[in-house]
C-alpha cells in the first residue's frame, strides 16, 4: 500500500508541480505540493514526507540545495531528490554531497522515476519494519524475560510499571541467580529512558582503583597505562540508567564518591578537574544483606539511604516454587533450539525432583541444570533420571546440621574449597554449581586466600 | 442513467472511438456519446520537444465538457508529456471526472514497426480503461495482469490484459453504485 507514504513536489512552476504530483498519485501516493522553498519548509515543520523532489532553480527565496538543506534540519534523514532542468558535473556533486538521495534530470524516463521512487520506499518500508521489531523487541525486554506466576513477583511487576519513569534510586535485593540484572533491565526499558543507554556494572569484579577509572573515567596520564582520555560507565549512561551490580562490596572511598554523585548529579573524572553533569538512573543491586553492613559499620549509612529510595526484594526460587514448572519449561524451549535438541518437555517425575530441589543458586543454576540435563538426554522429554545429579533436597537443607562455632564466612570458604577440588580447579563450573557469577567467585578466592 | 463522454481532441481516428463507445458501455453500463471534437488549445504544443502538454488539454477537455456527463475521456492523436516525464500515455484526476488519453505511442508505426490494427484497437482499449478506472479512484495495482497496473513502456501495456482484476473489479462496482446513487439523488 503506497496510502500510507506521503511526497511533497516543490516545483516554482504550477504545471510542472501539479503534473507529477497527479502522475504520482496515481500510483497510490499521497502528494502535497509546494511552490517555493518557503512554502516546502511550512509544510515540513507540519508533516514529514517520505520523498521530497525538490526542483533545483526556483528564482524567487531560497533555491533547492538550500530548501533541502533546511528540510534536513528539520528531518534529518529525508529523502531529497534534487530535479533540475540543466545537468551540470558541479551542481549534481553539490546536491549529492549536501545529502541529496538522487540527483535527476527532466525530463526523466517514467521508468527512472518509477524504480527511484520504488527504491526509497522499499528502504522506509525496511525502516519502518526496523523500528517496529526493535519496538517490539524493547517490549520483550519489559517482562517477557522475567517468568513468574507467583503473587510476590507479580507485585514486583506492578511496582516496577509505577516506578519505570521516575529518576528514584533503585535498590534491588536478592539472593545469588534470582535475576536482580533482569528487574533492572525491565525497569530500564519499560520507562521513558529505553531509547538511551542501560549499563551495567560489577562491582566486585575490580579492584578499587580499576571501579574509580571505570565508573568515572579518567584523564590522559592519570596512570600508567592511562594513554588516552577515557569517559566512565556514568558519562556513557547519561540520559539513562547504571546499574551498580554487588554495591555491598565497595571500598569506604568509592562509597564516599558514590553519595557525592548521587547528591550533586555531577563528579570528576579520575584525574580530571572539569565537572561533569550527568543525569542517570541509578540502580544498585546486591545479595548481601545492607542493613546488616550499615549496622556492622562496613557500609555508609547516608549512601545506604540514598540507594534504597525504591527497594525491591526478590523472593529466592525456593520460596516461589509455583515458578519452577513454569521456568523449566521455558529453558527447554530456548535450550532446544540453541543446542538444536528435539526436547520438547519434562517429565512429571522430572518436574518432582526440580520442585524438591533446594535451589541455593536460584534460577541461574536451574537453567543451568535444565542445560546440563538436555545435554546428557538422548529422549524427547526429560525425567527424574536426567536430574541424578541434583543433590540436596530442601529436606537435606533443613537437616544438614552446622559444625559448632564455625562462622558464615567459613561456611562459604569451605563450600569454595570443597566444590573446586571436586571440580577439579574449574571457576566457570564451580561459579555455577555454587550459583555466583565467576567475579564474585574470584573475589572470594582472594579474600578466603583459597589456593586453587 | 450515468453518462460517459468521449471527447476527441483535434482529429482523432474514429475506429478507436467507436470501439471505446461500444467497450466502455459494456464495462460500466452506462451511455457513452461520441461529441463533437474540440480544438487542440492554443500553447499545449511545445516545439522544443515536438509534444503535446498534458495538463494544458486536461483543462481544455474540463471546460469543454458537457454538464451531463458524469465522466469525460479526452482522446488525442499526438504525443503527450508532463515537464517531469519524457512522454506520458495519458493523465487523469484521480477521483475525479476527467482523464486524457493519448493514441499516439499505441500505434505499432510510431515504433518503426509495421502497422497492427488489432494490437493497436486492443491497446487502446486498455489506456482508456486505465485512465477511467482512475477517476473512479482505482490507483495502480500490482497485479501486472490487471489493466490498472502501471505502464511505462508499450511493453508494459501489452503484458496486461484488458479487464480489471478481482479487487480492481470490487474497488470499480464500489464506485459505480455510489455515483448511480448520487445521480438518482440529484434527479430527485
Amino acid at each position: 500500500m503506497n496510502t500510507q507514504w506521503e511526497i511533497l513536489v516543490v516545483d516554482d512552476e504550477e504545471v510542472t508541480r501539479e503534473s507529477m504530483a497527479a502522475w504520482l498519485r496515481e500510483d497510490g501516493y499521497s502528494v502535497d505540493s509546494a511552490a517555493s522553498g518557503r512554502e516546502a519548509l511550512e509544510k515540513t515543520k507540519e508533516k514529514e514526507y517520505a520523498i521530497y523532489f525538490v526542483d533545483l532553480k526556483m528564482p524567487k527565496g531560497i533555491d533547492g540545495i538550500e530548501t533541502m538543506m533546511e528540510i534536513k534540519k528539520i528531518h534529518p534523514d529525508a529523502s531529497v531528490v534534487i530535479i533540475t532542468a540543466y545537468a551540470t558535473v558541479d551542481t549534481a556533486i553539490t546536491a549529492m554531497k549536501e545529502g541529496a538521495i538522487e540527483y535527476i534530470v527532466k525530463p526523466c524516463n517514467p521508468q527512472e522515476i518509477s524504480l527511484l521512487v520504488g527504491r526509497i520506499i522499499k528502504v522506509k518500508n525496511l525502516e519502518r519494519e526496523n523500528t517496529i521489531l526493535r519496538q517490539r523487541l524493547l517490549g520483550q525486554y519489559k517482562f517477557q524475560d522475567i517468568i513468574s506466576k507467583s503473587a510476590k513477583m507479580q507485585e514486583i511487576f506492578s511496582l516496577i510499571r509505577e516506578i519505570s519513569s521516575l529518576r528514584s534510586t533503585v535498590l534491588i535485593q536478592g539472593e545469588s541467580g534470582t535475576g536482580k540484572e533482569l528487574i533492572a533491565r525491565a525497569i530500564h526499558y519499560s520507562g521513558d529512558r529505553a531509547e538511551k543507554p542501560f549499563i551495567a556494572v560489577s562491582c566486585s569484579a575490580l579492584v578499587e582503583t580499576l571501579l574509580e577509572s571505570e565508573l568515572f573515567g579518567h584523564e590522559k596520564g592519570t596512570f600508567t597505562g592511562a594513554v588516552s582520555q577515557k569517559p566512565g560507565k556514568f558519562e556513557m549512561a547519561d540520559g539513562g540508567t547504571i546499574l551498580l551490580d554487588e554495591i555491598g562490596d565497595i571500598s569506604p572511598k568509592l562509597q564516599m564518591d558514590l553519595l557525592r554523585v548521587l547528591q550533586e548529579r555531577s563528579f570528576y573524572r579520575v584525574g580530571g578537574s572539569e565537572e561533569i553533569k550527568i543525569d542517570v538512573r541509578v540502580i544498585a543491586a546486591t545479595h548481601v544483606n545492607l542493613e546488616d553492613a550499615v549496622r556492622q559499620g562496613k557500609f555508609r549509612e547516608d549512601l545506604y539511604y540514598r540507594l534504597n529510595v525504591i527497594n525491591i526484594h526478590i523472593p529466592p526460587l525456593r520460596e516461589r516454587i509455583e515458578d519452577i514448572p513454569l521456568l523449566a519449561r521455558k529453558f527447554v524451549e530456548r535450550l532446544s533450539h540453541e543446542l538444536g535438541k528435539p526436547i520438547s518437555d519434562i517429565s512429571e517425575g522430572g518436574l518432582k525432583k526440580l520442585m524438591e530441589y533446594c535451589w541455593p543458586g536460584n534460577v541461574r543454576e536451574l537453567e543451568n541444570a535444565v542445560e546440563r540435563a538436555m545435554v546428557t538426554c538422548k529422549e524427547h522429554v526429560l525425567t527424574e533420571h536426567d536430574f541424578q545429579f541434583l543433590n540436596g533436597t530442601k529436606k537435606d537443607a533443613q537437616e544438614w546440621e552446622i559444625p559448632p562455632a564455625m562462622t558464615l564466612e567459613e561456611m562459604e570458604r569451605q563450600a569454595i574449597i570443597t566444590t573446586l577440588k571436586r571440580l577439579n580447579g574449574n571457576i566457570k563450573e564451580t561459579a555455577q554449581v555454587l550459583g555466583m557469577d565467576r567475579s564474585t567467585l574470584y573475589d572470594r578466592i582472594k579474600k578466603f586466600n583459597i589456593q586453587r | 442513467m450515468s453518462r460517459l463522454s468521449l471527447m476527441p481532441v483535434g482529429d482523432v481516428d474514429m475506429r478507436a472511438l467507436e470501439l471505446l463507445a461500444a467497450r466502455c458501455g459494456q464495462e460500466f453500463g452506462w451511455d457513452v456519446s461520441i461529441d463533437a471534437s474540440i480544438p487542440m488549445p492554443d500553447g499545449a504544443f511545445d516545439p522544443k520537444r515536438n509534444q503535446f502538454e498534458a495538463i494544458h488539454i486536461l483543462r481544455a477537455v474540463i471546460e469543454h465538457s458537457r454538464s451531463d456527463a458524469d465522466r469525460t475521456l479526452g482522446i488525442v492523436n499526438d504525443d503527450l508529456f508532463i515537464p517531469m516525464l519524457t512522454f506520458v500515455f495519458g493523465q487523469a484526476q484521480l477521483k475525479g471526472k476527467v482523464a486524457l488519453m493519448s493514441l499516439a505511442r499505441l500505434r505499432q508505426e510510431y515504433y518503426g514497426l509495421p502497422a497492427n490494427s488489432p494490437l493497436y484497437l486492443k491497446r487502446v482499449e486498455k489506456e482508456a480503461m486505465h485512465e477511467l478506472g482512475h477517476t473512479f479512484g482505482l490507483i495502480h495495482c500490482t497485479n501486472k495482469e490487471c489493466v490498472m497496473a502501471l505502464s511505462n513502456s508499450i511493453q508494459q501495456v501489452d503484458i496486461k490484459a484488458a479487464e480489471y482484476c478481482r479487487s480492481c473489479t470490487i474497488f470499480l462496482h464500489d464506485s459505480l453504485k455510489m455515483i448511480a446513487m448520487d445521480t438518482r439523488r440529484e434527479l430527485q
